[in-house]
């Protein structure tokens, strides 16, 4: 068979590791197909390639298609949400000065509770909260404005600033941003910098977040069935191998190569294992799920979460004339995720939409092969999103 | 309707961003302001109200700018990405040359498009000389770690440097791989055995 070769833009960062795998794992080229993995120096310029045809595919963040749908940002190119590349992944932390404000009340950094969190961050601000976020349409701005929202931090006590996390440890220095929300391994980088101290991983505000996505424009996806169908399943079949424990210490050195990420493996090796060392002092914390590629049905696009999405960005920057969250929603491609992963032995959902935050314990669910287990799914305030209810 | 369009270069570089400087005042009549450091680079950008902002698709800060495309940004006039119809190519354009603009909103394509044209064959000039020097220095390394691999055979097995470089070919050849990467090979076997 002859090897086809699709171009896919990503960022360097650890939940890129599905792409990376699929190349250097073999995982493509079963599949009769070589990555061209091509790294941005932002989340524009990999949406730009996207859209202008520079790639073909793109890890992309997962608000990004949604945004582009209802035409907020500078490009509308229509985009597809074909799979869901990760769930959660990212970590909320604290500059120095904070760190230093909250110690000195006494609180214990247990890297897992949002309310106690919110309340020491609550008695030591003396203003608006000023975060620094890797892009303005991203799981970081909705996890934190969420947070907020719920607590006694309110929904006006945040502001919100773009700030490339090569550059988070300057900004923080600056004083440009007190604190910040990234994805890994910016975040241990920072500690390692000693700019900081992390505060919560994102799935303690949201259990099962889509974090990123496999995106492609629509017309390629329509037009490229067989590509894609290649492509979706060499990712899949990544995202299976790295949910396995032993296959971590691997996954982390692929990544930590010079070409991919140029971190060490060892701080790689900590959001992959949920392994987080959270602060100068070096005080460690376990989390469950820290990022997640494969289980519970994790890389399924449910276009609840794109709804969810939506509403989310519709509050904040307004809804376009005549928006409706039924049509944004459909650029989460269930029909594509049926269509060509089906072959796969993968268990699909029987619907294409769940009750968000609804899911407590692990539940076993109606679908294809009827073996499939969801993972929880809650938000840290136990509120549902029900998508039928958003109109 | 006329008046000059003002026109904002994002970049640190401050010969390159000279350069673009010159090159648009000497074909357009357009007033331009630099901007070279990151920090409140939204703040900067709207201090000017730019007609057109351009910035390299490489510099990462460019993700700040994406606040500017939002309505509730910092400049009152909204921003987008180039990309109007009648402006597609332009943007393609753009895009390959590395320069990624934006515009306000409203401005026409025939006031954009000279500006625009400048900007694409400046940027793709850089593009292209930054490209030389990036292989310049491919080239030079690869030669300077082949000499080290030379050295290391020549002391080993008491061939001449010819020799050594011929036996370097050969094995590179004979498993289909690159000289520099045998040599490279070569020195890091040797380094962890020495």
């Amino acid at each position: 068979m002859k090897t086809v070769s699709l171009s896919v833009a990503y960022m360097p960062l650890v939940d890129a590791a599905p792409l990376i795998v699929a190349q250097e794992m073999g995982f493509a080229q079963a599949e009769g197909i070589s990555l061209d993995l091509i790294p941005a120096p932002s989340w524009s310029s990999v949406r730009d390639m996207l859209a202008f045809g520079r790639v073909d595919a793109a890890h992309l963040l997962s608000p990004i298609p949604i945004a582009m749908a209802m035409q907020l940002g500078g490009v509308a190119t229509p985009l597809s949400a074909v799979s869901v590349m990760s769930v959660n992944g990212n970590v909320i932390g604290v500059g120095r000065v904070l760190e230093e404000a909250l110690r000195a009340q006494g609180y214990g950094f247990d890297f897992a509770d949002p309310f106690a969190a919110a309340r020491a961050l609550a008695s030591s601000r003396t203003g608006p909260l000023t975060f620094g976020v890797p892009f303005p349409f991203s799981m970081h701005v909705e996890l934190l404005r969420y947070w907020f929202a719920a607590t006694e931090l309110g929904a006006e006590g945040i502001e919100i600033r773009t700030v490339p996390p090569p550059l988070m440890a300057n900004a923080l220095a600056a004083g440009d941003v007190d604190a910040f929300c990234v994805g890994e391994p910016w975040g241990s980088v920072a500690v390692e910098q000693g700019a900081g101290a992390l505060l919560l991983p994102g799935s303690a505000i949201w259990k099962f977040s889509p974090e990123k996505v496999l995106a492609t424009r629509t017309d390629w996806a329509e037009t490229e069935p067989d590509l894609l169908g290649r492509l979706m399943r060499a990712v899949w079949r990544a995202g299976r191998w790295l949910a396995q424990p032993q296959s971590l210490s691997t996954a982390s050195e692929l990544l930590s190569r010079k070409i991919y990420l140029d971190v060490s493996s060892e701080l790689i090796d900590r959001a992959l294992t949920g392994q987080m060392t959270i602060s100068s002092r070096g005080e460690q914390r376990v989390v469950d799920r820290f990022v997640e590629f494969h289980a519970g049905a994790a890389t399924f696009p449910w276009r609840s979460q794109a709804k969810w999405i939506a509403g989310r960005l519709a509050s904040a920057h307004g809804a376009p004339e005549g928006f409706d969250p039924e049509a944004v929603a459909k650029v989460f491609r269930t029909d594509l995720y049926r269509r060509h992963l089906g072959s796969t032995g993968g268990d699909l959902p029987g619907a294409s939409e769940k009750v968000e935050g609804s899911i407590r314990v692990e539940m076993p669910v109606a679908s294809a092969n009827g073996a499939l287990t969801l993972l929880p799914d809650t938000f840290f305030d136990r509120r549902v999103f029900d998508p039928t209810a958003l109109g | 309707m006329n008046s000059k369009l003002t026109v904002v270069v994002v970049e640190e570089d401050r010969d390159r961003a000279i350069g673009i400087v010159d090159a648009l005042k000497a074909s357009d009549d357009c007033d331009v302001f630099v901007i070279g450091n990151a920090s409140g680079l939204a703040r900067k950008i709207a201090a000017h109200a730019p007609d057109i902002v351009l910035i390299d698709i490489d510099n990462p800060t460019r993700d700040m700018m994406e606040e500017l495309t939002l309505a509730s940004g910092p400049l009152d006039r909204p921003v987008a990405m180039f990309v109007s119809g009648a402006a597609g190519g332009l943007a393609q354009a753009a895009i390959e040359a590395g320069v990624s603009a934006y515009v306000v909103d409203g401005l026409s394509p025939e006031r954009i498009k000279p500006v625009m044209d400048t900007a694409i064959a400046r940027f793709s000039m850089v593009r292209q000389m930054r490209n030389e020097l990036a292989e310049m220095r491919r080239a030079l390394e690869e030669r300077k770690v082949i000499d080290r691999a030379k050295g290391l055979l020549m002391k080993a097995k008491g061939l001449d440097e010819d020799a050594a470089y011929a036996l370097l070919r050969k094995t590179a050849m004979d498993q289909g791989r690159r000289v520099a990467d045998v040599a490279e090979a070569l020195v890091t076997a040797s380094g962890l055995l020495g």
